[in-house]
């Protein structure tokens, strides 16, 4: 491991209107470790992953991602990393190999290497065989599994799963973590992924961070957390950390339309 | 040039899968031709103004090409609640080769759809004046495709809610389609009616139609002018997708 983090986030906060979603926040991420973002609804979790991301500006700090300046070059960030977001981001009227195939010419890998990497991944991820069929088809899992596949057809130094197991069977999950530990050896890609699952972000992560109210709470591995807050799991841990004050979220635009198109879509 | 062209493919494709869509959308203009077709011919006839199935075939056309080069509007608004936007939005390039693809395909889409039409108004008993003209009425038709998709564009990248579309359809696409003398002639018009048909961008793509596809005398401001206006409404329009796209925030 190289001293030199692969991601370094300094001092960062991001305002909406009057509302400071993530506070002075700070953190290093190694490269190759499984980095686990922990933190309740509306914590700010979300809103950091779209700055790391480019989606969004923060408003004051500095984000760096294999030494560039997240800001300043984001096309150039952007070619370093994969990214699963929480919501499903496939094309489910394509098949698997065609929203691979999408990605890798919006990422720009050649033909050749792409056919080549689209193969390793969907026989890694276990959906070769159903390459030929519209996503539409397929269960959350797979589906899942499918983004994963293509965050990391164009060979990213970094992976960001947000969420990458809600809504899926404790079957799904298993096998989702499994892969996800097998990706540092195959890939050597560094992951920074947030779970709600507690359980889940002790078996797999080499170091968590835990946010709430927009700020870090604490940092270092499962084992510290708990010794840090003198508790015997890492979900006693995380809930003497952060309270166990319930947080609700208003609906957003987006909520009102997922609803709506549950409706259209029957 | 192949973000480009990956994205244009996709709308292509997508269209091409959805059958059942392709069918459901034959029914407006069916209905049009079918219905008022038939049913106004006699009138029309009377009135001294030839056949009126002859007179409003470019008007559907022109009406399929419209209806649908804007649902590309409502597509981009299922990208962007269904994820697929947010991953052309994270990648390395440049978003104004996304919003051409995306337009580009949208507007071809729309043509595909006219030629739909087009061949259905043919088996309804309309008849061009020459086939030489069909090629040129194409070219047309691109042009109108590419203005309405353009304009999709930007309005998709502008309102984020399904509410929002419904208003453009009613407030919008509608009047587009029923001010731009797709089922009536534009000399003789009450004043204000005559004022708006001239600023409705349709007008000018169904006028040139009909001077390209059913003679000369028969376009109201002569098809150069037409396609002058459409070029211009055009270039203003894809300006503005570009410039809207530009400013999407996920």
């Amino acid at each position: 491991m190289s001293d030199r983090p692969i991601l370094r986030v300094q001092h960062i906060a991001k305002s909406f209107g009057t509302v400071l979603a993530v506070n002075d926040v700070s953190f290093d991420v190694r490269p190759g470790e499984i980095f686990a973002f922990l933190g309740p609804n509306g914590a700010g979790k979300t809103t950091t992953i779209k700055m790391l991301t480019t989606l969004l500006r923060p408003t004051t700090g500095s984000l760096e991602l294999d030494g560039l300046d997240v800001t300043m070059h984001p096309t150039e960030v952007r070619k370093r990393f994969g990214v699963v977001f929480q919501d499903p981001s496939l094309d489910s009227e394509l098949t698997a190999w065609e929203n691979m195939d999408i990605h890798g010419v919006l990422y720009h890998v050649a033909r050749h290497a792409r056919r080549a990497r689209c193969e390793v991944l969907l026989r890694m991820f276990e959906l070769y065989e159903r390459r030929d069929d519209l996503v539409k088809t397929f269960s959350g899992g797979m589906k899942r599994r499918l983004e994963i596949a293509r965050g990391l057809l164009h060979t990213p130094k970094v992976l960001f799963l947000d969420e990458p197991t809600l809504g899926l069977d404790p079957q799904s999950r298993n096998q989702m973590w499994t892969h996800v530990r097998n990706l540092r050896a195959t890939e050597g890609v560094t992951v920074f992924l947030t779970t709600h699952y507690m359980d889940e972000a002790d078996r797999v992560a080499d170091r968590i961070a835990v946010i709430d109210h927009g700020r870090i709470v604490a940092t270092g591995s499962s084992a510290e957390l708990k010794q840090q807050t003198g508790t015997d799991s890492l979900e006693a841990a995380f809930l003497a950390l952060t309270g166990t004050m319930i947080r609700d979220e208003s609906a957003t635009a987006a909520d009102q339309m997922r609803q709506v198109a549950r409706v259209w879509r029957r | 040039m192949a973000v480009v062209f990956v994205l244009w493919l996709r709308e292509v494709k997508k269209y091409l899968r959805s059958r059942v869509q392709i069918v459901a959308s034959l029914g407006g203009p069916l209905m049009y031709l079918g219905v008022l077709g038939f049913g106004l011919g006699p009138v029309f006839q009377r009135a001294g103004e030839g056949s009126y199935l002859q007179f409003m075939a470019p008007g559907v056309i022109g009406m399929a090409v419209l209806f649908t080069a804007m649902f590309s509007g409502i597509a981009m608004l299922w990208d962007r609640q269904f994820g697929f936007l947010k991953e052309t939005l994270v990648a390395p390039v440049p978003r104004l080769a996304i919003m051409i693809g995306r337009t580009l395909g949208g507007a071809t889409v729309a043509v595909l759809q006219g030629t739909l039409i087009f061949v259905v108004t043919l088996i309804a008993g309309f008849r061009p004046v020459s086939v030489l003209a069909v090629p040129l009425a194409f070219l047309l038709i691109a042009l109108v495709a590419v203005v309405f998709a353009a304009l999709a564009t930007a309005i998709g990248s502008t309102i984020k809610e399904m509410q929002g579309f419904q208003m453009v359809m009613n407030f919008l696409v509608m009047p587009i389609f029923f001010l731009s003398g797709a089922l009536y002639p534009l000399p003789g018009l009450p004043r204000v009616l005559a004022a708006l048909t001239r600023v409705d961008p349709l007008t000018y793509g169904v006028d040139g139609m009909r001077g390209l596809l059913i003679g000369r005398g028969s376009a109201h401001f002569g098809v150069a002018f037409d396609v002058a206006v459409l070029l211009a409404v055009g270039v203003v329009f894809v300006a503005a997708g570009a410039w809207r796209f530009s400013k999407i925030e996920a």
